[in-house]
């Protein structure tokens, strides 16, 4: 098993002097190609910034985030973020074909493959028909969708997911975790996927991340051996679901409530 | 009322307003015999005397051209200018006094310099003094506009790649186009009026110069005649702008529509 990406005793720190804050003291795990990792933790406990260390957007304070044996500092071709706020990560000012096809400007790459890449991204999505749309002209799901394609075309071999669908309804969302599973096998990509909801995670992943309350460390990674592919209803039901899934809210129930636990 | 009866009193009302202020004048006028207000049909024969089209050739084109080249060129620095002093803080400390204050200045103030600078009274002051003052509008504008590009629309830039002058031509100068337009529409507005002083101060022709000769000579009606022009160059500037603005920002006004 090969380590694609390796996160090593990362740090972040906020600021300097007394009002320093730190939001990240210590954090390490590494991922397997193709694998599924979601990060899972108590609100405000720093997921995003975690995200943003590992995708090349922010230096960490300390530590080092290493892909494929390479020191990241700078947002590398070989990933693609995918933000929760899709309504603002999407460009408002052109269609759907040129949101997904902007970022490919840049890699050496015939017209005719950039063409096949953009089309058959949004393919995989569902949204041929509206390849000509406006973003603010699709549901919410769909935007979503969108920035999911743009990152599929991009061709990379990790995937970063902050929170996509934390903004859109519950079947919605049900159907985007799907739709995220399918092109994963479709395109064999490696996924990295911070989310606040248990069950998401353990829908989805093929390991858990446990992160504490701030400043934040790994609290406890977990194996999530559920057969695939997975059903939002059958996967649902199964005794394995339902026990993990209930041991990882007490993980982090026991970390949002530190002075209550002292009380008792 | 339903929305097509709304809009039906709306352009009437459009209309309706204009020609009563006309008619009203002509009335007034009529009995009023006053030297300084001539009748609204004394100007319309002055004003196709002069206008249509003995003297466009002669007055009007080079009216016109000052405008679009004075505009044109401020448009092109300002955004230039613009787009750095919105992207580095640095740039901005350094040059924004400078900014403040030669945009303060009434243009009437640096009028005599600009030809004693330029060692001319023909075109190239003219157009030069009309640029001079277009170019703050869309250059305050560009900064503002690309200082306010969405931090998450720039980090999925920089997170894809995307960045020199690519950041510059696909992310930043589409976010902040809305506001530049703005900008550009007030400096629309602007070469109007820069046009007229500079012309009315020192010049052999343009529509300025016709207000100034006809002043001078006691010539109210021609005067009125050019009064209407100028007006008339403003309003209809303006309206070709707005059908431009249209165009290119039809997805702005669909965005904020389903964003509010």
């Amino acid at each position: 098993m090969t380590e694609l990406l390796e996160i090593k005793r990362v740090a972040k720190t906020y600021g300097a002097g007394p009002k320093a804050t730190q939001a990240l003291r210590d954090i390490s795990f590494t991922i397997t190609a193709g694998e599924f990792v979601c990060v899972v933790g108590p609100s405000g406990c720093g997921k995003t910034t975690l995200l943003k260390c590992v995708a090349g957007l922010l230096r960490p304070s300390g530590g080092e985030v290493v892909l494929r044996g390479r020191l990241v500092t700078e947002p590398p071709d070989e990933m693609a973020l995918v933000f929760q706020e899709y309504g603002r990560s999407l460009f408002p000012w052109t269609n759907v074909r040129n949101n997904v096809l902007l970022p490919l400007r840049h890699k050496r790459l015939p017209a005719a493959k950039r063409k096949e890449l953009v089309e058959d991204a949004i393919a995989a999505v569902g949204l041929t028909p509206f390849i000509d749309h406006y973003p603010w002209q699709l549901s919410g799901g769909m935007q979503q969708r969108v920035a999911i394609a743009r990152a599929l075309a991009y061709q990379p071999s990790i995937l970063l997911m902050d929170e996509p669908f934390a903004s859109v309804d519950a079947q919605t969302r049900a159907d985007l975790e799907d739709l995220v599973l399918r092109v994963r096998e479709q395109y064999s990509i490696t996924i990295l996927f911070v989310t606040h909801d248990i069950d998401e995670s353990v829908y989805l992943s093929d390991r858990i991340v446990v992160l504490t309350h701030t400043p934040t460390v790994v609290k406890d990674v977990l194996a999530v051996e559920l057969p695939s592919p997975r059903d939002q209803i059958a996967t649902k039901e199964l005794p394995e679901f339902t026990h993990l899934r209930a041991h990882v809210y007490r993980l982090i129930r026991r970390e949002q409530q530190p002075a209550e636990q002292v009380l008792a | 009322m339903s929305t097509r009866a709304y809009r039906l009193w709306r352009t009437a009302a459009e209309i309706a307003v204009p020609i009563a202020i006309v008619v009203g004048w002509q009335l007034w006028a009529a009995s009023a015999h006053s030297v300084k207000f001539p009748r609204p049909t004394t100007i319309a024969v002055e004003f196709r005397k002069l206008w249509l089209f003995a003297d466009f050739d002669k007055h009007v084109v080079p009216s016109l051209e000052r405008i679009g080249l004075g505009f044109s060129i401020a448009v092109v620095l300002g955004v230039a200018l613009g787009v750095p002093l919105g992207l580095f803080p640095w740039a901005r400390r350094a040059a924004m006094p400078h900014i403040e204050v030669w945009r303060a200045m009434p243009p009437p103030a640096l009028l005599p310099i600009s030809i004693v600078l330029l060692h001319s009274i023909g075109n190239t002051q003219k157009v030069a003094f009309i640029a001079f003052f277009c170019l703050f509008p869309v250059l305050l504008n560009t900064i503002d506009g690309v200082r306010g590009v969405d931090r998450t629309l720039l980090e999925t830039a920089r997170s894809y790649g995307i960045s020199g002058f690519a950041r510059i031509r696909h992310v930043v100068l589409p976010a902040a186009s809305p506001q530049i337009f703005a900008g550009m529409r007030t400096s629309m507005a602007l070469a109007v009026i820069t046009m007229v002083l500079s012309e009315y101060f020192s010049s052999t022709n343009g529509v300025g110069y016709v207000l100034l000769i006809s002043k001078n000579t006691f010539q109210l009606g021609p005067m009125w005649a050019a009064i209407v022009l100028i007006g008339l160059l403003g309003y209809l500037a303006n309206a070709a702008f707005v059908l431009v603005e249209r165009r290119v920002l039809a997805w702005h006004r669909g965005w904020r529509a389903t964003a509010a």
